[in-house]
């Protein structure tokens, strides 16, 4: 661990910016992409119901 | 399926574990370097789905099963997603470090073909009525988008490019210290159990749609 | 020939012609896609002329120069054989250092100085921790005075 502070950890050096962006995108899209399904199975089940 | 979402997880939680906690600084690009953890992993998949979903696509048309091209086009929004993470993270990488946020060398270009390739492969499997025109026009399409892979991957060797070479590579060494490349591998292989786990439920979703969809035709036929 | 044959032979038609279309494409990139041309190439005169074109290498050590009180910036590139002198005023991405690469976009002038309008930083696949960089630094450095020593007395018949 070579952290001094959370404050450090959150500046990453003076790229926070680019490293947390790139990482929170890359989050976004795996969520986006897994609620989609969600939904598409949904959609699905509703359709056999009827 | 579950199990692979499981793995993914508990992959990703170790993967960020190095990469943020145990992986040091880099010696030339401070900490930004981290963004690699993802940048890498990102377009080895985008890659390798291109491949699989060719692969499947040839299978496919030899043996005419129909099973075959389902996989492939569970597969292609999760190819098309990493496809796009790799160019975004590249593009938050670049910034800082090169200076620009895109620059048309050919490593770059040929990625941002590749994501085309996606997005046309789509195009074309939604256009056709008739899934299996779909599936045979498209697979023919993934096929011959599949040269694209391979201009990929060599184009920082065939060409001078701004982007560098590969750090991990069969053929050689891994220019990265151990640590660094142990948070790479395992960031890619909660990639991959993540991406197994999309598509096997993306491919369950599609053949109850087109189960569904072919119910309902028998159904219009019968009342003809 | 049934309509479905037909309609089959069609779309495999379109799609060969598709294939050819993007070999076409690419073959043209392909031309194109020279990303930077090298010191070596430039003093050979293969860089285009009269257009902007890039030109890569190394920062040679030494040779950077900062003009006061404004943002101009002096520098030579080099391939270890040639080098180029470059003038660029703007900021600098943060990797660019002396003795690293670099990628300039810009105009050759008559004199051979390159005025460049963006200064791009390359650099290299290899990432390890400061210290290990260190280490490699000084191993090379006593490598590069033992060899010397070795090399000295052949030198001098």
């Amino acid at each position: 661990m070579h952290w001094q502070s959370f404050e450090a950890f959150i500046a990453m050096g003076g790229y926070g910016f680019y490293v947390w962006t790139s990482f929170g995108i890359t989050a976004l899209c795996c969520v986006f992409e897994v609620c989609q399904l969600r939904r598409r199975q949904q959609q699905l089940v509703l359709k056999e119901a009827t | 399926m579950p199990w692979f979402f499981a793995i993914a997880t508990l992959l990703v939680l170790a993967g960020l574990y190095l990469s943020f906690f145990v992986a040091p600084t880099d010696f030339q690009q401070g900490e930004a370097y981290r963004i690699i953890f993802i940048h890498v992993p990102a377009a080895w998949m985008s890659m390798f789905i291109y491949l699989l979903m060719a692969a499947w696509a040839g299978f496919g048309l030899a043996l005419n099963a129909r099973l075959s091209f389902m996989m492939a086009q569970a597969l292609a929004p999760t190819g098309t997603m990493f496809t796009f993470l790799a160019l975004i993270t590249g593009s938050l990488w670049g910034k800082p470090m090169w200076g620009a946020w895109w620059v048309w060398d050919a490593r770059l270009t040929s990625e941002l073909i590749l994501l085309f390739l996606y997005i046309g492969y789509m195009a074309l499997q939604s256009a056709f009525e008739d899934s299996r025109k779909a599936d045979r026009a498209s697979a023919v399409f993934l096929m011959v988008g599949a040269i694209n892979v391979p201009i990929i991957y060599f184009s920082v060797k065939w060409w001078n490019t701004l982007h560098q070479g590969a750090s991990v590579s069969l053929t050689k060494a891994p220019a990265m210290a151990t640590i660094m490349l142990w948070g790479m591998l395992l960031m890619a292989l909660a990639f991959w159990a993540y991406s197994i786990g999309v598509a096997l439920w993306r491919v369950r979703c599609i053949i109850a749609e087109r189960e569904c969809e072919a119910g309902w035709l028998n159904n219009l036929r019968e009342k003809e | 020939m049934k309509a479905r044959h037909k309609r089959a032979a069609f779309i495999i038609a379109g799609l060969i012609a598709l294939a050819i279309a993007a070999m076409l494409v690419l073959n043209a990139f392909r031309s194109n896609l020279v990303f930077f041309y090298t010191p070596t190439q430039v003093v050979k005169g293969e860089a285009p002329q009269n257009t902007s074109f890039r030109i890569g290498g190394l920062v040679e050590q030494g040779s950077l120069r900062r003009t006061k009180n404004s943002l101009d910036i002096h520098f030579a590139v080099t391939d270890t054989i040639n080098r180029v002198e470059v003038i660029y005023s703007g900021i600098l991405p943060d990797l660019f250092k002396e003795d690293k690469g670099v990628v300039a976009q810009g105009k050759l002038d008559n004199n051979g100085l390159f005025h460049a309008d963006q200064v791009l930083a390359k650099h290299d696949e290899n990432y390890m921790p400061p210290e290990a960089a260190e280490a490699l630094k000084q191993a090379a450095e006593i490598n590069q005075k033992t060899s010397k020593s070795l090399v000295m007395p052949e030198a001098k018949p």
